[in-house]
């Protein structure tokens, strides 16, 4: 069993879900300069085959519809890392009426990295981070959305539906 | 009794050779970081994805066959296995026409991915398995135009004898029927399915092709397919142009011809499918086309 723990931290395959600006940073990340593959971190093509989402900025109502569902075709266990102040709090898009603030409402969140945008520095760190809290068992975000599952579904829904509403006005 | 211990030898066998495959993959992708500037994974790192892939829970499913897919594909590359003369050690099976036989078993394993694939009816794994398909027109006839000069020469179609006829070292195939070798080595890399030729597989155009719905264990099965097949299809040139020897010399071939597959997949950028067929059936074909040339010239 420690085997496959340990398997599992040493090699994450990710998708990062492009919104925003953050999607800028990972060219960098994943080439010469930082160079991931080092932590066995490759980036793969579908949400299927991955364990580690990342979303790379703010996301509007729209896209948040298409991150639940890349996330929840995903097989377990899977990881999220949020990039940038945009995801926690809303960031520059604070009184945008179309972007969700808190992305931990809609699906769990194992990491968030600051900053606007963080540098690749930053995701570097965090990917050792998360690969520390695999080691140690604290990563269990996915966990946390199977066992809430309602409670996250009630607040997708309520936030649909907003945009709903706002449409027909 | 001696069936039985020759069962068990197989099993052996196969895990060897998956494992070495897993760690041929994982020396090429640091031999290609290097090549890129990076610094690149440990040379374990395949069998660690595989481990991980093993280890995950709760796969998406769509059907029966789409489950047995991976299993039909490995079963493909684990039965040619048995037909593939690893150094001078006697295959498992071996009879006159067996290299026939090997072709067609190599043949079995996309088919196996394709109707696995075929089930999830994602469009990009439809086209994935149109090119994989398209693709094996081009570098099969390539294949066997490269190895049928060998067995008009040794008057044998058993992979076993030819490989035996051939001798050690300045025996090699190699130096008479380079042509045919080149033509084979141009084979190995759409074999392989690497650049120039990783149509079936292009991450960033058909988000992976026929392996776009595959997760967990079932992408685990394809990693292990993968792996012996990178050693079944080096073995393949290894055993019929660069000579017999033990398994050390065998290990030492393959590394060698993996190598220079993979140097070449890091610096060449992507043929377009029509583009690797056409080129398929003009240059490699006509060398290994002049390659029976040897035969009235050298023997």
């Amino acid at each position: 069993m420690g085997l496959f723990k340990f398997s599992r931290s040493r090699s994450l395959w990710m998708m990062h879900f492009c919104t925003g600006c953050g999607a800028i940073e990972m060219p960098p990340t994943m080439t010469s300069r930082y160079d991931m593959e080092r932590f066995g971190i490759i980036p793969m093509a579908t949400p299927r085959q991955s364990d580690l989402l990342l979303v790379t900025g703010y996301l509007t109502v729209k896209t948040l519809k298409r991150v639940v569902r890349s996330y929840e075709q995903m097989a377990e266990p899977k990881y999220v890392i949020a990039f940038g102040s945009c995801t926690m709090r809303g960031g520059m898009y604070w009184d945008s009426y179309n972007t969700v603030k808190e992305l931990d409402l809609y699906i769990p969140v194992d990491i968030y990295i600051n900053g606007c945008m963080p540098r690749p520095e930053a995701i570097i760190d965090a990917f050792i981070k998360l690969r520390d809290m695999i080691d140690k068992g604290e990563a269990n975000a996915w966990k946390n959305y199977r066992d809430n599952l309602d409670w996250y579904k009630q607040n997708q829904a309520k936030v649909f539906d907003i945009n709903k509403w706002s449409a027909k006005i | 009794m001696a069936i039985i211990i020759k069962i068990l030898e197989y099993i052996l066998i196969a895990f060897g050779v998956a494992i070495l495959g897993l760690i041929y993959g994982g020396i090429g992708r640091k031999i290609t970081a290097r090549i890129q500037n990076r610094y690149g994974p440990p040379f374990y790192q395949n069998i660690l994805d595989v481990l991980k892939l093993f280890g995950k829970r709760n796969e998406a499913s769509h059907g029966v066959m789409f489950d047995l897919g991976p299993v039909i594909a490995l079963t493909g590359i684990l039965t040619s296995l048995m037909f593939l003369p690893l150094g001078s050690s006697t295959p498992l099976i071996s009879f006159e026409g067996d290299i026939f036989v090997l072709f067609y078993l190599l043949v079995v394993s996309p088919l196996g991915m394709a109707l696995g694939a075929g089930e999830g009816a994602n469009p990009n794994a439809t086209i994935g398995i149109a090119r994989g398909l398209t693709m094996m027109l081009g570098y099969e006839l390539v294949l066997f135009v490269s190895i049928i000069p060998l067995m008009i020469h040794y008057d044998t179609a058993s992979f076993y004898k030819l490989v035996q006829m051939q001798g050690t070292f300045p025996n090699w195939n190699f130096f008479p029927f380079f042509l045919s070798a080149f033509a084979g080595l141009i084979a190995l890399q759409g074999m392989m399915g690497l650049q120039p030729f990783d149509v079936v597989v292009a991450p960033h155009e058909i988000a992976s092709g026929p392996m776009v719905e595959y997760s967990g264990r079932f992408l685990g099965l394809l990693q292990l397919w993968h792996a012996i097949a990178v050693i079944v299809e080096t073995g393949i040139i290894a055993d019929a142009f660069l000579g017999n020897g033990g398994a050390g010399w065998f290990i030492l071939k393959t590394f060698s011809l993996f190598m220079i597959v993979i140097m070449v997949a890091a610096i060449f950028p992507r043929f377009r499918i029509g583009q690797a067929v056409k080129f398929y059936w003009k240059y490699p074909l006509i060398i290994g086309l002049l390659g029976f040339l040897v035969l009235f010239i050298w023997r």
